[in-house]
């Protein structure tokens, strides 16, 4: 066998697929690492730039308009919990780190879901890619996202939206898709362009998958910043990784029971807006 | 010039529909098409016209294409082949801009499961169509809530779909459609989904409306009863073809093949069917007769009673064998024996409305057009022979003085069994002097009452002969 076929070289391949990529495009990647680095910046300077007693109020707030006062209550011992445990400053970098990946994840995710739900062909080349997104273990693309943005919180963005965009593409695919046919038809008979049957009829209509999809991207994306702190991304998982390093288990504990917390804090949020003002 | 001309239209479904289409021309079946190209025909070549300010009913059972015939009418579906003029403009020919313009202006739809938005209140649902001609707010609020009024939910204006009956829910359907003011509208089984009562107002609804609207409305049903009902004509369609298009009338009177026929065959008649169907020559005599002429005038025809008529044939009554009897005896006019008060209806009478009259009626009833001119009369027989689908159309059209009576009161034999059994009732209670029957609208109320005791006896002693 190996000497009838020899070894396709597809590491030679890719390293330099990489390389033609980092002498041609570099502008392209100092650009993309500008924008993320200072969204990251911007997110990180509104949270921790806040008195922890404002932000705490905030969510606690925002927890309630969620949910019931249980969800509120939650928020509001949690969240002291971590300022307790001193985990607040990690904490919110590790929030503007998910938040940034989130945004950028709806930014691109949305119109790529809308596109291949208005054409077959699109959605089946989309596909394909997505399941390669999810699948291909992330430290796989970690290592050329360190080659074109160096090391930080910059790859460590990117490797979380590879991984928490698909299913924000495919329920915005999937909403869109469910709409029923006679309010398309009722849509088109009366007369309306494809961009008001987006707006009017589609988009309102598949809100709450669109949203299911935004809050599973929010929960992968928060799910990476373990791996994401090996590449220096600054956050709890970064207290995590440490940890694990120096086999302390107590710390290990804590910095995790603090990303529970925010896990449950921005699930149910972003749950509930999904679910409002449907009647 | 019609609104709507509908020109060879065809939907062929699959893959590469062109390939179907010479075999459509060559007459073939959608089933021998199948067989050959794998294709399904939609819509076979139909071709009607549709006049301004008419109700326009597509019939057919499911899977003969009517649903998609409309949806070729706005290009909900692109027809394959054909033309479709709205206003001599072909919508098959226009580009994307043309369509949304022609969809937005002219054609209003209701759907048969509303396809009313659920996140839209039900003002929002009416103000939709309005909304995406960029009208502003203030100017398409009040003709929302004025299409909303005029089917009748005021007040409704702020709750969502999901809130209304299923006939609410439709009724916003019809107000969506009818605030853009459209020419036309398209109807797709707009009421099958709605349980039968509610079904039967919203069609005497959606007739009052056009009564004062007179919209082109296309209408598509599998209903006949609804079909003869709303529709001024009717296309009655079998896998993607037109079979036959006419009125309610023609379509029951003249089906145009064994498939319309067996369509037809359970319809409710009487609601379709008015006297002018069913009705008889009338056996009539003029005043200046005399007694004696007009017992052998009845002997003859073998006739119990007779119309009488002036010269313009102007109904002046009815003269009984018995009172002839009398007056001969007497020496009596024939005027001064006659009957006024007599039952008498319009040619458009439904034959539903008549089965009281004509049952309770010892004499045959008497269909008068304008000025009272006595066009013939209705016995039970021949309401019974239009039920059973036997309906005289030469009535009118080919006087013969000398009708007999057999003919007069439907007895001609062999034609329905009921007859013969109806007859010997009707001339028994005509002998009976006590039976007097008013329906005349000068009639007072002491006559009605009369009426009504009357009825009870004509209707007892109609048993006994049973």
């Amino acid at each position: 066998m190996g000497e009838l076929f020899p070894k396709l070289p597809v590491d030679r391949w890719i390293e330099n697929v990489v390389d033609f990529l980092d002498d041609h495009l570099g502008i392209v990647f100092d650009m993309i690492t500008t924008v993320i680095g200072g969204l990251v910046d911007l997110f990180a300077l509104l949270f921790s730039g806040l008195p922890s007693w404002l932000l705490i109020i905030v969510l606690v707030l925002l927890a309630y308009r969620a949910g019931k006062w249980p969800i509120a209550l939650f928020s509001f011992i949690g969240l002291l919990l971590i300022e307790n445990l001193g985990y607040w400053e990690h904490a919110m970098d590790t929030l503007a780190l998910v938040m940034t990946a989130g945004l950028i994840s709806v930014i691109i995710g949305i119109p790529v879901g809308i596109w291949c739900a208005r054409t077959d062909s699109v959605r089946n080349v989309v596909t394909p890619v997505l399941d390669f997104m999810q699948t291909m273990p992330a430290f796989v693309y970690l290592i050329p996202a360190i080659f074109f943005f160096g090391l930080g919180k910059v790859p460590g963005v990117i490797a979380s939206v590879i991984f928490a965009m698909p299913p924000t593409i495919r329920l915005t695919n999937l909403g869109i898709r469910q709409v029923p046919a006679e309010l398309i038809e009722a849509s088109d008979a009366f007369g309306s362009t494809a961009w008001q049957k987006l707006v009017k009829v589609q988009m309102p209509l598949a809100r709450p998958t669109v949203m299911a999809g935004i809050n599973q991207s929010i929960m992968l994306a928060l799910s990476m910043v373990v791996i994401a702190s090996m590449i220096g991304a600054k956050g709890l998982g970064a207290d995590v990784y440490r940890a694990v390093t120096q086999i302390k288990i107590g710390a290990g504990f804590e910095a995790g029971l603090a990303i529970v917390i925010m896990a449950i804090l921005l699930d149910r949020i972003t749950q509930s807006m999904g679910k409002k003002k449907n009647a | 010039m019609p609104k709507i001309k509908v020109e060879q239209l065809t939907k062929v479904f699959g893959r590469q529909p062109q390939r179907a289409l010479p075999l459509v021309k060559q007459g073939k079946t959608k089933q021998e098409i199948l067989k050959e190209t794998g294709l399904t025909v939609g819509v076979n070549q139909a071709s009607f016209e549709v006049e301004a300010g008419e109700i326009f009913v597509i019939m057919g059972l499911s899977g003969s294409g009517k649903s998609t015939l409309v949806r070729l009418l706005n290009r909900l579906i692109e027809p394959t082949e054909g033309k479709v003029l709205i206003d001599h403009a072909d919508i098959v020919q226009m580009n994307e801009q043309q369509l949304q313009e022609v969809r937005r202006k002219k054609l209003g739809m209701v759907f048969q499961k509303f396809a009313l938005f659920p996140h839209r209140t039900v003002l929002e649902n009416v103000e939709f169509g309005l909304e995406i001609q960029n009208i502003p707010k203030s100017e398409r609020e009040p003709k929302a809530r004025e299409a909303l009024s005029l089917v009748g939910l005021a007040g409704w204006e702020d709750s969502y779909p999901d809130q209304l009956s299923g006939g609410m829910q439709q009724r916003v359907g019809l107000a969506r459609a009818l605030a853009n003011d459209p020419d036309v509208l398209l109807m797709d089984e707009a009421f099958s989904a709605l349980d039968p009562l509610i079904r039967k107002d919203m069609q005497d609804e959606l007739l009052e409306l056009q009564a004062t609207m007179q919209k082109t409305i296309i209408f598509i049903t599998h209903d006949l009863d609804e079909a003869l009902k709303i529709g001024d004509r009717i296309a009655l369609m079998k896998d993607g073809t037109i079979v036959q298009i006419g009125t309610p009338e023609e379509i029951l009177t003249n089906p145009a093949n064994e498939y319309v026929e067996k369509f037809v065959e359970d319809v409710d008649r009487s609601k379709v069917l008015s006297a002018e169907h069913v009705m008889k020559r009338a056996q009539t005599i003029t005043l200046d007769k005399g007694p004696r002429v007009a017992l052998q005038l009845m002997r003859d025809s073998g006739v119990s009673s007779l119309y009488v008529v002036d010269r313009k044939k102007t109904l002046l009554g009815v003269v009984t064998a018995d009172a002839v009897n009398t007056a001969k005896q007497e020496s009596l006019t024939l005027e001064s024996v006659m009957r006024k008060e007599i039952p008498t209806v319009s040619p458009k009478t439904l034959l539903h409305e008549l089965f009281d009259l004509v049952a309770f009626s010892d004499i045959p009833v008497a269909v008068v057009g304008e000025q009272n001119r006595l066009l013939g009369v209705v016995v039970k027989g021949s309401v019974l022979g239009g039920l059973a689908g036997k309906v005289n159309p030469e009535v009118g059209s080919t006087p013969h003085a000398d009708q007999t009576a057999a003919a007069m009161e439907g007895a001609n034999s062999g034609e329905n069994a009921g007859t013969n059994a109806m007859n010997p009732a009707s001339l028994n209670a005509s002998a009976n002097t006590r039976v007097n029957i008013g329906v005349n609208k000068s009639e007072n109320k002491q006559a009605a009452a009369d009426v009504k005791t009357d009825e009870e006896h004509a209707f007892a002693e109609e048993r006994q002969v049973k």
